[in-house]
């Protein structure tokens, strides 16, 4: 077992936070075991489920695939980091008013994939949030509650006056 | 009765109780949970199907001071995990009769450490031979288990279908299959343990049934009830799958934090929980039918094997359900079902959401639109003739009370898939497309809850409670797994008291703190708890009324001032109440006659395929789902448990696949054992007609496992209508459709001389 070990720095969250750790360890088991941010989770280990979805310089990344070394420097956001100042991201508020989390376990990852994807693509299609969270398994929605959110969210952004008046009613 | 009153709460799409956590990251799974002087667990298994131990030994190299390692010496108790029957061991002793069964369980400071000190354990075998099939297990030329390799058997008869053969119109014959299926929920299995002399042992994990894991602990570590504390923490889906598994999971992590002296956590990795845990039971149905010249069912004689494993586990209840499913919804005067469950040496099968139903109902739906187009009827007419009614009895007998609408969902299912015009697009269209499309349904029913007079026997004990600081909390050992548990259960306590949603509460999933209102399963939440949930309501305000001169009408303050009255000359403001059967309930268990279930949810699921004869695959392009569950408590959630149920089904029918080579799961990775995704999965169409029903939670009947059942026969049944070749196994991959639709082309072409 390697003794090695590096001092990574990143900015997880918009906060810069330096960790000694060994240069491959997993950026998901940095983030859970050095920094705490457990929102990420293990599904697969291999890049399958995207649960441990996380956005690294703005890409979405299976962070049980990165070893640390490579995010040094990097802007790291995590679920953690969608709501701000106690305000939930309008993704959070449609995965709950559309019933898009059940057992919540995918749901940090998922939320980053949605994010990435309506940052990227404001106004998708159904063809094309499909496509987008292809990578991201949730195996108790069946999706549609998923897709719903990820519309609904999206219609948030771009129109937020308008949603707050519907919210209203 | 409030079943039909107008309510405020139930029925309303309030927001999932727990969802806010699960949504910012801040919901703690057992894998979340770190403790200072933690150790880790990790378990040695088995690599062959079948032996006797002759040999463990331990490689010098590694210096096993550092370790905790336990074997089946180590246990304080019984070392067999208490389910139905207590053969399976807790740690194999001695002998083996599964691969990856659990020998040697080890411990140590750092994670690190498990994968070296688990290779350095070497366990030496005299292999012995073994059964890994139905066909293998019911020859009994060798027996793996007690006298005859079956762990259970039901007969279920009514009439006498041997004098009807002679003088039937039609008599048609069919065999199906379905393979093992994998739960795939995105947590694996895991729990943390900690162990004292003088408190006794208590155990954190991802579980469906707190009281099972309960029960076993006090065997396996020889301990009294209070003793033993289970804590479920936030379970990243389950599906059966959390049903019985972590109960074996516990012990172990006991064992080695009893053994260690520390808090010892064990998370499985996915290749781990893939290979070792339980799975959804193969199956084999033959059906041979007999019916007039009309189409009208004369006789049903069903034959059903599923394979159990190597361990009885849940599997004579599991075919149980079966047995009882097989039948259909459907009125048939003579009914001969004969069913057992094998002992084999897989790695044992277990509970999976529709618990033997599925398996039953893709033989019966398939066999139906067999019989369809052996004797040349609509398979939508064929369904219509032999439907259940109001008043009619089924295969156990058991009168049909409450209303019966499957043609009214037959209808109405028709009608949103446009199933005539569409039958006739896609004949016409089929003729000169490379892809052939096609419609297929099935129709069924899901009893709801423990079978005959299993909820009498469980005799759960449920209610609410209104804490010192004036919280409301509803009182069960009922489980969130994503299913919506927490929230159906607070709308129900807080429509009965006349209070806010955000008033009440869920007491913690703690065996310290809550009563046994039974275990997770059998859709038996909504209906049965939920009812509990509502009487206890209703019996708190009654107490308040008479012991704290709480008025009618009375105010959210009212109730809490009267809950602070009450408080003070009575310690507690607690009301539970234990189940009660609806009345004139009469089941026979040896017989298998009478009510075999409170209530039954009804369907009917159609299933729009496209099958690509260039690539052989098979698309689901749209799905249907029309059902009667009783009264929806929470409209979006129901959906959500319906689409989801029908993404499992769809799953089950073409894609997942578990591949074994000589008893070991081969294809044990996400990778490798294939889901649908959200690219895979068809729009999927959900429609609600309500009754609601007299017993159960506000009028609510079960909903959970019901859309497993019906997806795999309608697809299968649309693929036989977009090729017309019958597929009578799941799963169907493209090489299966591609072994038949070739063969067929080739047999068509001419020969080349």
């Amino acid at each position: 077992m390697s003794e090695c070990r590096s001092s990574i720095t990143m900015r997880v969250n918009g906060e810069s936070c330096t960790v000694i750790v060994a240069p491959m360890k997993r950026l998901l088991d940095v983030l859970r075991e050095d920094l705490r941010l457990t929102g990420a989770k293990e599904g697969c280990g291999e890049g399958e489920c995207g649960s441990c979805s996380v956005r690294m310089d703005g890409e979405l990344v299976n962070s049980c695939l990165i070893p640390v070394l490579q995010a040094d420097g990097a802007d790291i956001q995590t679920v953690e980091g969608l709501a701000s100042n106690g305000t939930l991201h309008p993704l959070q508020e449609c995965f709950l008013a559309c019933g898009g989390a059940q057992c919540g376990i995918c749901t940090p990852g998922m939320l980053m994939a949605a994010a990435q994807l309506i940052e990227r693509n404001p106004h998708p299609s159904i063809a094309e949030i499909r496509e987008g969270l292809a990578g991201n398994l949730c195996r108790c929605t069946g999706f549609m509650r998923i897709f719903e959110s990820v519309l609904a969210a999206a219609t948030q952004v771009q129109n937020p006056e308008e949603d707050k008046a519907d919210h209203a009613r | 009765m409030s079943t039909t009153a107008k309510t405020r709460i139930v029925g309303a799409p309030v927001p999932r109780k727990e969802g806010i956590d699960k949504l910012v990251g801040r919901a703690v799974y057992v894998d979340d949970i770190e403790r200072d002087g933690m150790w880790y667990g990790t378990t040695v298994r088995s690599t062959i199907p079948r032996g006797r131990i002759t040999a463990i030994t331990y490689d010098p190299r590694i210096d096993w001071t550092e370790f905790a390692i336990v074997t089946a010496a180590d246990v304080p108790g019984n070392n067999h995990i208490q389910l139905i029957v207590a053969d399976q061991p807790c740690l194999a002793d001695g002998t083996v009769n599964h691969c990856d069964e659990p020998i040697v369980l080890l411990a140590h400071p750092h994670k690190n450490k498990l994968r070296e000190g688990a290779t350095a354990v070497r366990i030496e075998y005299e292999p012995l031979p073994a059964v890994l099939s139905i066909e293998e297990s019911e020859r009994q030329d060798l027996i793996v288990w007690g006298e005859d390799n079956v762990f259970k058997s039901f007969l279920l008869e009514k009439g006498n279908v041997d004098e009807v053969w002679a003088h039937a119109a039609y008599i048609v014959e069919g065999e199906y299959r379905t393979g093992a299926q994998e739960h795939l929920y995105i947590e694996n299995n895991g729990m943390i343990a900690e162990w004292s002399a003088t408190g006794g042992l208590t155990v954190w994990g991802s579980l469906q049934c707190p009281y099972y894991v309960h029960k076993t602990l006090k065997a396996v570590f020889d301990l009294p009830d209070e003793k033993v504390r289970v804590i479920q923490t936030e379970t990243g889906g389950a599906f059966g799958g959390k049903e019985d598994y972590p109960s074996t999971l516990a012990s172990h992590a006991g064992l080695l934090a009893m053994k260690s002296g520390h808090t010892v956590k064990m998370v499985y990795d996915r290749m781990e929980d893939l290979a070792a845990t339980t799975k959804r039971h193969p199956s084999r149905v033959r059906h041979r039918t007999a019916l007039d010249k009309d189409g009208k069912l004369l006789a049903m004689e069903i034959d059903l094997a599923t394979d159990g494993g190597a361990y009885s586990t849940l599997s004579a209840t599991v075919l149980s359900r079966a047995t009882l499913h097989s039948c259909g919804p459907y009125v048939c005067p003579n009914i001969r079902v004969r069913s057992r469950a094998w002992a084999t040496n897989m790695v044992p099968y277990g509970a999976f959401r529709g618990f033997g139903a599925p398996q039953a109902i893709f033989a019966t739906e398939r066999h139906m639109d067999e019989i369809a187009a052996q004797i040349g009827i609509d398979p939508v007419e064929l369904r219509r003739r032999n439907f259940l009614h109001q008043g009619d009895r089924n295969a156990t007998e058991q009168l049909m009370r409450e209303p019966v609408i499957l043609d009214r969902l037959l209808d109405r299912a028709l009608a949103e898939s446009d199933y005539y015009a569409k039958r006739e697009r896609f004949a016409r269209e089929n003729a000169t497309s490379p892809v052939k499309r096609g419609l297929g349904l099935a129709t069924f029913y899901h009893g709801s809850g423990f079978t005959g007079s299993g909820e009498l026997y469980l005799n759960s004990l449920a209610g609410v409670e209104v804490t010192a600081d004036n919280k409301v909390r509803v009182m069960v050992s009922n489980t969130e797994f994503g299913q919506g548990t927490n929230t159906i259960l607070t709308q129900i306590a807080a429509e009965a008291l006349g209070l806010a949603f955000g008033d009440v509460t869920m007491a913690p999933p703690d065996t310290a703190v809550i009563p046994n209102s039974g275990p997770t399963v059998a859709s038996r939440t909504s209906m049965v708890v939920g009812r509990l949930i509502e009487r206890a309501s209703l019996q708190l305000l009654e107490m308040l009324r008479s012991g704290a001169g709480l008025g009618a009408h009375a105010s959210r303050e009212e109730f809490f001032a009267a809950c602070d009255r009450y408080r003070a000359t009575q310690g507690e403001v607690k009301s539970l109440c234990h189940y009660e059967a609806p009345p004139g309930i009469y089941w026979d268990d040896k017989t298998y006659h009478g009510e075999a279930y409170g209530a039954y949810a009804w369907a009917i699921y159609l299933a729009q395929v496209a099958v690509d004869t260039r690539d052989y695959s098979a698309e689901v392009e749209d799905f249907w789902t029309v059902q009667e569950v009783g009264r929806v408590l929470h409209p979006v959630m129901a959906k959500g448990q319906i689409e989801g149920g029908v993404a499992q089904g769809i799953g089950y029918a073409l894609y997942e696949k578990v591949v074994c080579q000589n008893g070991h799961m081969a294809n044990n990775q996400m990778t490798n054992y294939i889901m649908p995704t959200a690219a895979d999965v068809p729009p999927i169409h959900v429609i609600f007609e309500e009754i609601p029903f007299l017993h159960g939670g506000y009028g609510a009947k079960g909903i959970g496992e019901l859309p497993h059942d019906g997806p795999a026969p309608a697809i299968l049944n649309a693929i036989r209508d977009a090729t017309g070749v019958s597929f009578n196994a799941i799963p169907l991959l493209p090489e299966d459709v591609f072994a038949v639709l070739a063969a067929r082309e080739l047999a068509e072409e001419p020969a080349i001389k």
